[in-house]
């Protein structure tokens, strides 16, 4: 997208978990617009990615609401201010440009620019589990693949394959015609894949398309980031060595903090340091809401959050709309704020 | 009741285990480095651990989810388990754990 002119907006905000989203609705009681952008490829972040049918039963108002019904509600509550997302795309780079406001870049090559950025990226990014097998960061996008993009790749390659989830199940049903040989590993011969997949896997391994060990991955072998083999390890220890140019590790998500770490903002232990009037960071115009900043007697509850949000707005109105008088109102008796939110 | 948890370089702590909550907040709290990222909703599998013998036999065993959910663990062993689902008792007094890699 370079070469395009920047989006600009009001608030930038990163991370569309629960906080983000409720972070656009009081934004938008003072007509502050919001652009959001999420690694993960919907909004909902801890809630919708870890527990989506778990319940929740902490919310005010709300005495049991699962994960994904909360973000449900949350989306429904901040439709009439009509966020904008960008999905599936890491918040990469943060600079200041020389009219002091923030642009902020991704890494599908988007840039926003705001005077307001705000960080509500829980406790950072959803990246790929990666197994703890020596050397594996050596043979990382050339033989070790964490998703899947152009399934060509795999063609006439022995393909292993290691996990036992949807995605480990999917992708071995998916790539098992194009592959030169296919191998299934997990640590137990049980998936939590759905059944419908299983029996198909199994099916191929009956009719001899693809092959499945109760097994692990123990070592690489290979040149420059090139795999020839790997060492594979039953639970009782018997080892053996196969053929193998391209490895996908199948283990879910986990977090890591990422690049915020590199956007110059102080933290302290991974988290922002905020103050309790505006959560703003250190850096004037960078807010931090949520499960990243941190304050004196700070709880990482998403109803701490929410408040968080309330007043970060205030403060992030005054950046904004300098010029501007905030008249602070409540939804109940407000026609003004009725109108916006869409009910008078 | 007592908890004996060794960490990922070998270095072994004695924490004291409170009755009813889980070994992951015991270990969490005493500030060893287990992410628990779901915060204990059997939901990430950042809290896995390794039980030592004689005592992996002496907990309940691992509901339907938690099996699944260790699907989703690193390196995992047949003395694996996610501590956010072991409940500290009185029968578990001198429990040894080992943190799982990261």
């Amino acid at each position: 997208m370079s070469g395009q002119k920047p989006i600009e907006t009001d608030v930038i905000i990163v991370g569309a978990g629960p906080i983000g989203l409720f972070a656009v609705f009081e934004l938008g009681l003072l007509d502050l617009k919001a652009h959001l952008v999420d690694i993960l490829d919907r909004p909902g972040g801890q809630c919708t990615e870890l527990y989506p049918e778990k319940p929740i039963y902490d919310i005010p108002g709300l005495p049991i609401v699962t994960g994904q019904e909360l973000v449900d509600r949350l989306l429904e509550q901040i439709k009439p201010f009509k966020p904008e997302f960008h999905f599936g795309e890491m918040a990469s780079g943060l600079t200041k440009q020389p009219d002091g406001r923030w642009k902020l870049s991704t890494d599908a090559g988007t840039e926003i620019v705001a005077p307001v950025v705000v960080i509500a990226a829980g406790a950072g990014s959803f990246v790929p589990k990666r197994p703890p097998i020596p050397g594996i960061e050596a043979y990382e996008g050339r033989s070790v693949h964490y998703a899947v993009r152009r399934m060509e790749d795999f063609r006439d390659k022995n393909v292993l394959i290691a996990g036992g989830g949807d995605s480990a199940l999917d992708w071995t049903l998916n790539l098992a015609p194009i592959a030169k040989s296919l191998t299934l590993v997990h640590h137990r011969d049980g998936f939590r894949a759905s059944g419908h997949s299983v029996n198909r896997m199994r099916e191929l391994v009956s009719a001899g398309k693809i092959a499945f060990h109760v097994a692990s991955v123990k070592a690489l072998h290979g040149e420059g980031g090139q795999l020839a083999a790997v060492t594979l390890q039953t639970p009782d220890k018997r080892e053996w060595q196969q053929d193998t140019e391209l490895f996908m590790p199948f283990f879910g998500l986990t977090i890591k903090l990422g690049p915020i770490a590199e956007f110059g903002i102080a933290l302290h232990e991974n988290l922002i340091p905020v103050d309790t009037a505006k959560f703003e960071s250190r850096t004037p115009g960078i807010f931090g809401i949520g499960d990243i900043v941190t304050y004196p007697g700070k709880l990482k509850l998403i109803l701490s959050g929410f408040h968080e949000a309330a007043l970060m707005a205030q403060a992030a109105f005054h950046i904004c709309r300098p010029n501007d008088k905030l008249r602070f109102q409540y939804t109940t008796s407000s026609s003004n704020l009725q109108k916006k939110l869409g009910v008078a | 009741m007592k908890i004996i948890a060794k960490d990922r370089n070998g270095k072994e702590t004695e924490i004291e285990g409170r009755e009813g909550w889980t070994i992951m907040e015991i270990l969490r709290d005493a500030g060893l480095p287990i992410s628990a990222e779901c915060g204990g909703a059997c939901a990430c599998a950042t809290c896995h651990v390794y039980v030592e013998e004689g005592w992996y036999e002496k907990l309940t065993p691992p509901s339907e989810s938690e099996v699944d959910m260790l699907d989703m663990a690193l390196a995992v062993q047949p003395n694996s388990r996610l501590s956010c689902q072991l409940i500290c008792s009185e029968e578990l007094d001198g429990i040894r754990v080992t943190l799982a890699p990261e």
